[in-house]
């Protein structure tokens, strides 16, 4: 489609196309100013950040923006986070604290996105292929059971859960926030799931069944395998949504269980601003997502696509 | 919510007597047991007798016996009707016990004054905290906030469809723009609150105030008047989270069979009239889909209130979960703020309900 290049053809172009031509041009190019605005106004807060890591004092003041023309890149950020090349091999506190919840931020959110995508994909294909009944509900009330936790707002949740894990002596523990972000993405994956499955023949475990599989066996070894990229999706959403959450880890922890998102609030106030050290952990703090965004995009576009579309 | 294509599947069970007396063993076992802990552990909770449980977790325990023992027992009593049953009992069990427990146990909270802090303890106090929601200025001033943050979904939606568009056209160079325009999405709430409300903000040498000077504001402010800083919170939170519902529509505009448009533009259409007249009724359902998993999420709008503004300056940029966050972080009053939880989410259910039935109805009305 690209119609830059028409010398070498040999059908061209009438002036009558040109014009039109013209016309294209200034579409294109509008077009791609507008796309470049926002691609802009999306990355610049991400570079901003970046920069300002490795930013001193009077940097910050001024307003400097481009590093090395108007200013020098310095570690001061990174060292004060010590993961500067100095201070990487010695000792450090904030290191240590930041390692911790960095620790804690990848294990709440990796084990409840697992936990959260078994379920719900077990649910989604039990709904998707078998009829049941519970009392009254049907299969589709059951699915509506479960989508419409995602109406309910965590802050519903939060307080009579604050009480219960007091009870349970669960506060403060990377058990009790799992089993929340859990049942928080469950929705979304049962959402994901049951478009993926709905997507597959029931004809292939039909098959495998007269090949003598279990209904599990049929599951395990025939679906799962096809259902798989929805089910990177479904997980890697669920990631992105576990690994942001700030509500519930601000209220059920406190010193043991931080998350990310708890540390990087928890530095504002205190003794004036450093912006560098903020900037550093902010950045290290977003870094593992923006890395999932630029690998992962595809995934991501698919599980989000997944309910639009039917 | 269509049932699909179900799979039928006939099989013959042989279950012996002994395996479903088995299975129905460990089903009223599993209860009885955990009754038996309940009834302790409440004993010892009301100071009758001392058993020694430091907390309620040996009542969790025999709970999550339960849970596996039913779900065990379907398979021994139902046989292949019960594997069936496995695939959906585990969520199912899961959901309730985390949502259910405790909206029942919300519901005791809310109609009792509790403060965590004191040593009271809780105590009903019937329709008092109902009262005093009624006339608390600061609870309805959040929820017409949060009136204006849901009316900010529709810049949002005009933003998020002209860049689904453009990106829907012949582009090169597609992957950046799509990966740049994803980013915002990734970022945690409160690291975009730090990187833009704290630091571009700043009335000094953010980056933002000075592009601001350059545009002729003298003393740019982001957060001095309240509608200014309720515009600056809007904005940001769709700075988030338009990407979320361009990637929806972006996907429906990717689901229109290009015939339809080419016919158009065959037809003498120009492209303004061949949007709105083919492109944007084609896009309704998906348009609705996205605008509603939007609201959905916007009413849960908090974290960047919470971090950036505090619900200031003078509670004008408060959302009802921010307002309830600092009740209790300020106040410790458990009791109060349930209630105000509560009747948000009856509040929320009744409008998404009505909206979802408007929504149906405007989708089939067309098709």
């Amino acid at each position: 489609m690209t119609a830059t290049d028409n010398s070498g053809q040999i059908f061209r172009d009438s002036a009558a196309d040109l014009g039109h031509s013209a016309k294209w041009w200034t579409a294109r190019t509008f077009i791609y100013a507008m796309l470049a605005l926002w691609a802009f106004i999306s990355l610049f807060p991400i570079y901003w950040t970046i920069t300002t890591s490795f930013k001193m004092a009077p940097d910050v003041m001024q307003g400097r923006l481009v590093p090395w023309v108007d200013f020098t890149p310095k570690w001061l950020g990174w060292k004060s986070l010590g993961l500067s090349p100095e201070t990487i091999g010695q000792g450090n506190t904030v290191r240590d604290e930041f390692l911790r919840r960095f620790a804690n931020s990848v294990v709440i959110s990796v084990t409840s996105s697992v936990l959260a995508v078994a379920l719900g994909s077990l649910a989604a294909y039990g709904l998707s292929r078998f009829s049941y009944k519970f009392l009254w509900m049907r299969n589709a009330d059951i699915s509506f059971f479960f989508l419409s936790q995602l109406i309910l707002p965590p802050v519903v949740l939060a307080l009579p859960m604050l009480v219960l894990y007091k009870q349970l002596d669960l506060l403060d523990t990377r058990v009790g926030l799992i089993a929340l972000y859990t049942l928080s993405v469950l929705p979304i994956v049962v959402w994901i799931m049951r478009d993926q499955f709905a997507g597959i023949p029931t004809e292939l475990e039909e098959a495998a069944m007269v090949d003598g599989q279990s209904v599990w066996g049929a599951f395990l070894t025939i679906v799962l395998p096809i259902a798989l990229p929805g089910m990177v999706a479904a997980l890697i959403l669920s990631l992105v949504l576990t690994w942001n959450e700030y509500f519930f880890a601000a209220l059920l922890t406190s010193t043991y269980a931080n998350t990310l998102p708890v540390m990087v609030a928890s530095q504002t106030g205190s003794q004036g601003i450093s912006w560098w050290s903020m900037a550093a952990l902010s950045f290290a703090a977003i870094l593992p997502l923006v890395v999932i965004g630029i690998f992962l995009e595809r995934f991501i576009i698919k599980g989000m696509a997944a309910g639009a579309v039917k | 919510m269509s049932e699909g294509d179900l799979l039928h599947v006939v099989t013959t069970d042989n279950i012996g007597p002994g395996r479903i007396t088995f299975g129905r063993a460990i089903v009223w076992g599993s209860v009885g047991l955990m009754a038996v802990v309940a009834v302790l552990q409440t004993l010892q909770s009301l100071g009758t007798s001392d058993f020694g449980f430091a907390s309620w977790r040996p009542t969790l325990y025999a709970y999550i016996l339960f849970a596996v023992c039913l779900c065990w027992a379907q398979v021994l009593v139902k046989g292949e009707h019960g594997k069936r049953i496995l695939f959906v009992l585990p969520a199912a069990l899961f959901v309730i016990s985390l949502v259910v427990f405790p909206l029942l146990f919300g519901l005791v909270i809310a109609f009792s004054s509790w403060n965590l802090s004191s040593p009271d303890g809780r105590q009903f106090n019937g329709f008092d905290n109902l009262v005093q929601m009624w006339h608390d200025p600061f609870y309805w001033n959040a929820l017409t906030n949060m009136v204006w943050y849901v009316l900010a979904i529709l810049p949002e939606y005009v933003v998020a469809f002209a860049l689904a568009l453009m990106l829907n056209t012949e582009i090169r160079a597609r992957k950046f723009f799509r990966v740049a325009f994803l980013m915002p999405l990734m970022l945690s709430p409160v690291a975009v609150s730090w990187m833009i409300g704290k630091s571009m903000m700043e009335t000094r040498f953010g980056p933002l105030a000075t592009l601001a000077r350059h545009l002729g504001w003298d003393n740019p402010s982001f957060f001095g008047t309240g509608w200014m800083a309720k515009l600056t919170i809007m904005g940001m939170d769709a700075w988030t989270f338009i990407p979320f519902m361009m990637i929806m529509i972006l996907a429906g505009l990717q689901a229109i069979p290009k015939e339809l448009q080419e016919a158009a533009k065959v037809d003498g259409a120009s492209p303004w009239r061949a949007f709105w007249e083919v492109t944007f009724p084609l896009m309704l359902p998906v348009s609705i889909t996205a605008v509603l998993i939007r609201l959905i999420f916007k009413l849960k709008l908090a974290d960047i209130i919470i971090s950036v503004t505090s619900g200031g300056p003078g509670g004008a940029t408060d959302s009802v979960t921010s307002f309830i966050f600092r009740e209790y972080r300020d106040r410790s009053n458990v009791g109060y703020g349930t209630l105000l939880a509560m009747v948000y989410l009856v509040i929320i259910i009744i409008v998404m309900t009505v909206l979802m039935k408007f929504a149906d109805r405007w989708m089939k009305s067309r098709y």
